[in-house]
């Protein structure tokens, strides 16, 4: 019988082997995928146990987590909660987190491979683990500016640094307040939730990044890109009759106002877009074709989602378009949809030379000890155009804000350029009013884009513009 | 948790030197007191990290322990002076560790109560401590009773028909009671008993009884298949019974890891008393017949597979613990998050069925291991038993128990680590459970008269010494 009972020894001994291997497996090898699943409060909890790092503007704290006597250790507090909204997002036990609380949530809760020493020293010092910190590139006074400016209407303002593709303002309104999400109490932030989802305003959508809209005229900028790209100068002349139909259609795109541009009907490149000709520019986007629009479009940054790390949604320049399409869509009409980070790019690029960069929030992280993990290298996208085209473009800017349709964006002593832009959305909605402008032309600090939905073009064009002069302004100062 | 098992060379080197007393019991002590030592670290730590001090029972608790550990190893000394050493310090250890973690779900049980406001729940690892006691009592007893473990073969038929009454018990209307959907439970009064614990042992006797007269007509081979020897038809008749009992087990009390269970300590004994590998063969063809007809028959079964391999497609509801308890496991990862500060109360009976998940969350994989090698130590100790000793019956029954310990140890943690589909089976020594632990605490006894049986000096001059010879040294195989 010993014979058998080594055997069986044998056998138990391989079960043994298995059942650990499988433990291994459950335990180390499987365990990021188990613990990602759903319904795992443990991960919760455990990040709730450790004093997660703030969120930083400026060196100051705009999101930072204070212990408490709860069962969950430390709580989440905004500082200007509404205001940094859409950058920082929530903290919430409920409904998870979102924004930089999401994105850089492994630097913010600790967890990250940066944190390997700590955590160790953690172990075996029984020193707690303090999450680490992460900085914003917004400017506090460009952002307030926005905030300010924008007051009740809806809608959207980005601001980005033309050199490095920083992120210098995002505001949105109606926002919301984070601190009433990230609290401990469920009952209250599922209210609050549910309120805000119920608003058909959508307080939650985060407009700079993801509410793409027709850019309307704001286009044109991307048009008269493609225009010097392709030879055209400033000077250049260009049909401006009251009404341009364009072939294979019978509708005829008129200009805002009803007339023609210029005396004789017809008007240089940089008047019309002083003026905001609409028939002289559907008639340049069909002389330019929709593939050379298309094309520079993506220069600037359409149909590329980017990652800032929050994701933006991409924003759409349509392909294979019929002269109609094309001509619509050369005044930013049709198709076209953009956000306003998207048209603060187009700024930004012809401001920077020409060159977009790709945009970014996040200005550095560093560890529970201040030490610096990383710092965003700034990124360029595309090569838009030349330099020489670029700062062409940006007189014609000047025109608009000098004597065009912009002049209410005009800051005194300091050389500004911009493009209005009113964008029509459908039958059912008022149009959407736009700017996106650039400041100072001889040496760009900041590019902006506003968009205000709902608005009549009296008020809204004014409204935008304004925002755009005080963001200007303020991050200038 | 691991010095039981690296403790184990340099007590065997001790062992061969001239002078010394070589029973052991020296070793034993040591070892009882170095996971006492544990269990006292382990105790204060979670006192310390949930409570912030130790609870007021702190000194009594260890005083009255360490009083029941010197009441086991003296009963040991006395009653059984050759016994391995290794046994019943790893049982203890493992004890230790399942009053501790139960002691810590207390804690998480009584932090919640205050926070809801609710009336504090009882405190489950008193109950299991005055059921530990009650055990190490059984267990002295049982070595005082049985001097020698072959008068147990008398019993054979006996036992076999009180394990069968005792397992069927439950489905007695008016003292059965079905918890979690199985009906493996006696309610008397304010107790719940679950006869199978003590059930298995009484079968084991009886399969090492029975097949100590029947092996040899069991093992007569007539044909020959693929180099298999298969056995006479009339002696199938056995193996057939206990499994179309386990399916009845199954059937009606709705507990496939006691089927599993018993069905396979069957063909493990069958396999070792005949020698023939065919009973191995016919009898795992036997277990895939019953799984197949128990999937297709019993809704239950088809349920347990169903979330076993889709696990987190019923997360929320039917696999609901399962999941929680790999969350912990996962959550625990290499080295675990430390006593009382992981969530182990989180899976749904973690005290009882889910124990492993919890000492794998807050101990990690690095615990887990330590707890099944202490298993494995006990195991492979009472195998070492069933080896040396001399007598048939002796070996057949070491075989057995150390198997019952092996295979539910294998199905329960098996099951809570989705390597097999989740059985309710509890984990010994460990798991929350009277019962459990008073059987188990019996098996230990019992192994431990076996292997001093075994390992007893050969009276100087007997007329047998030469046989016992050769026989040690063939079993021995040095």
């Amino acid at each position: 019988m010993n014979r058998q009972i080594r055997r069986l020894s044998f056998v138990f001994g391989i079960l043994l082997l298995v059942v650990l291997g499988n433990l291994s497996l459950q335990q180390v090898i499987l365990a990021d995928d188990t613990k990602a699943r759903e319904g795992n409060a443990r991960v919760l909890l455990q990040e709730y146990d450790r004093q997660r790092g703030p969120i930083l503007v400026q060196q100051s704290q705009i999101a930072q987590s204070e212990p408490t006597d709860d069962t969950l250790k430390y709580l989440r507090l905004y500082s200007n909660g509404p205001l940094y909204a859409p950058a920082t997002g929530f903290y919430s036990i409920v409904y998870g987190a979102t924004g930089i609380e999401k994105t850089d949530n492994a630097v913010l809760n600790g967890t990250g491979p940066a944190f390997f020493v700590d955590r160790l020293r953690q172990l075996f010092g029984g020193q707690e683990v303090r999450g680490g910190a992460v900085s914003l590139t917004l400017d506090p006074a460009a952002q307030l500016a926005a905030a300010d400016a924008l007051g009740s209407a809806v809608g959207s303002v980005t601001a980005l640094d033309p050199k490095t593709g920083a992120v210098l303002a995002m505001v949105q309104s109606p926002s919301f307040d984070p601190n009433l999400l990230s609290s401990h109490d469920t009952r209250a932030i599922t209210d609050y939730y549910e309120t805000l989802e119920a608003d058909p305003d959508q307080p939650l959508l985060n407009r700079p990044l993801v509410s793409t809209q027709p850019p309307g005229s704001t286009f044109k900028l991307v048009t008269s890109a493609a225009a010097l790209e392709a030879g055209y100068t400033p000077e250049s002349l260009l049909p401006g009759p009251a009404l341009y139909t364009p072939p294979g259609t019978s509708r005829a795109i008129p200009n805002a106002w009803g007339g023609s541009c210029g005396s004789d009907d017809r008007v240089t490149l940089e008047e019309s877009l002083a003026i905001s000709c609409n028939t002289s520019f559907a008639y340049l986007g069909n002389e330019l074709g929709s593939d050379a629009l298309e094309a520079q479009a993506e220069k600037f940054g359409f149909n590329t989602a980017f990652s800032i790390p929050l994701a933006a949604a991409e924003s759409r320049f349509p392909s294979n378009l019929d002269p109609a399409q094309t001509a619509q869509s050369a005044i930013g009409q049709f198709n076209v949809a953009a956000t306003t980070l998207q048209m603060a790019m187009v700024g930004a690029s012809i401001g920077n030379g020409g060159v977009t960069m790709a945009p970014y929030l996040v200005a550095d992280t560093r560890a529970g000890n201040l030490e610096v993990i990383s710092t965003t290298q700034p990124r360029e996208h595309a090569v838009a155009m030349s330099p020489a085209n670029a700062t062409q473009l940006l007189g014609m800017m000047e025109a608009v804000v000098d004597r065009g349709t912009g002049t209410l964006a005009a800051i005194p002593g300091v050389k500004v350029g911009g493009k209005t832009g009113t964008a029509e959305t459908s039958a059912d909605r008022q149009p959407i009013s736009w700017f996106v402008g650039v400041a100072p032309l001889d040496d760009p600090q900041v590019a902006v884009a506003v968009a205000i939905e709902d608005s009549n073009g009296a008020d809204g064009g004014p409204l935008a513009m304004t925002i755009a002069r005080n963001v200007m302004e303020a991050s200038l100062r | 948790m691991t010095d039981p098992a690296t403790a184990a060379p340099a007590a065997d080197s001790s062992d061969d030197r001239p002078g010394r007393t070589s029973n052991r019991r020296n070793v034993e002590r040591n070892l009882l007191a170095l996971a006492f030592v544990i269990g006292i670290l382990a105790y204060a730590t979670v006192d310390i990290v949930v409570l912030g001090g130790l609870s007021p029972d702190f000194g009594v608790a260890i005083a009255v322990f360490g009083a029941l550990l010197v009441v086991a190893h003296i009963g040991v000394r006395i009653l059984a002076p050759f016994a391995d050493p290794f046994i019943l310090p790893a049982v203890v250890m493992l004890n230790i560790l399942g009053l501790v973690m139960i002691h810590r779900l207390d804690l998480a049980d009584q932090l919640r109560a205050q926070a809801n406001g609710t009336e504090l729940p009882r405190a489950d690892a008193e109950a299991q401590f005055t059921w530990l006691m009650l055990a190490v009592g059984l267990f002295v007893l049982t070595l005082l009773l049985i001097r020698d473990h072959r008068r147990l073969q008398r019993y054979t038929y006996t036992a076999a028909l009180v394990g069968v009454i005792l397992l069927l018990l439950p489905l007695v209307p008016g003292i059965g009671t079905s918890i979690n959907g199985a009906t493996l439970w006696i309610q008397v009064g304010p107790f719940s008993f679950q006869p199978s614990e003590l059930s298995k042992i009484l079968l084991t006797i009886f399969f090492a009884g029975y097949l100590v007269l029947k092996r040899e007509s069991m093992a007569i081979v007539r044909t020959k298949v693929m180099g298999l020897g298969i056995p006479r038809g009339r002696d199938l008749g056995p193996i057939v019974v206990a499994w179309a009992f386990a399916l009845v087990v199954l059937a009606l009390e709705k507990d496939l890891g006691t089927a599993l269970m018993f069905f396979g300590l069957f063909v493990v004994m069958v396999y070792v008393a005949t020698g023939r590998r065919s009973w191995l063969v016919i009898g795992a063809g036997l277990l895939v017949i019953g799984g197949l007809l128990g999937y297709l028959v019993f809704s239950h079964v088809q349920l347990r597979v169903n979330i076993w391999l889709d696990t987190w497609s019923y997360a929320q509801d039917e696999s609901f613990q399962l999941a929680q308890g790999l969350f912990g496991l996962a959550s625990g990862g290499l080295l675990g998050s430390g006593w009382g500060s992981g969530y182990p109360q989180f899976v749904p009976f973690a005290k009882s069925d889910f124990i492993a998940a919890a000492i794998g969350e807050e101990l990690g994989l690095t615990g887990m291991f330590a707890v099944i090698l202490l298993y494995a130590i006990v195991v492979e100790r009472g195998f070492r038993a069933a080896v040396a000793v001399r007598d048939p019956f002796g070996k057949l029954l070491a075989v057995g128990l150390s198997s019952v310990l092996a295979l539910q140890t294998f199905v329960v943690i098996g099951g809570v680590t989705r390597l097999i589909p989740l059985t309710g089976l509890t984990t010994p020594f460990l798991a929350y459970g009277g019962s459990a632990l008073l059987a188990n605490w019996i098996t230990v006894a019992l192994l431990l008269r076996i292997s001093d049986r075994a390992r007893r000096p050969a009276p100087d001059a007997t007329p047998l010494t030469e046989v016992q010879a050769i026989d040690v040294a063939g079993g021995d195989g040095r």
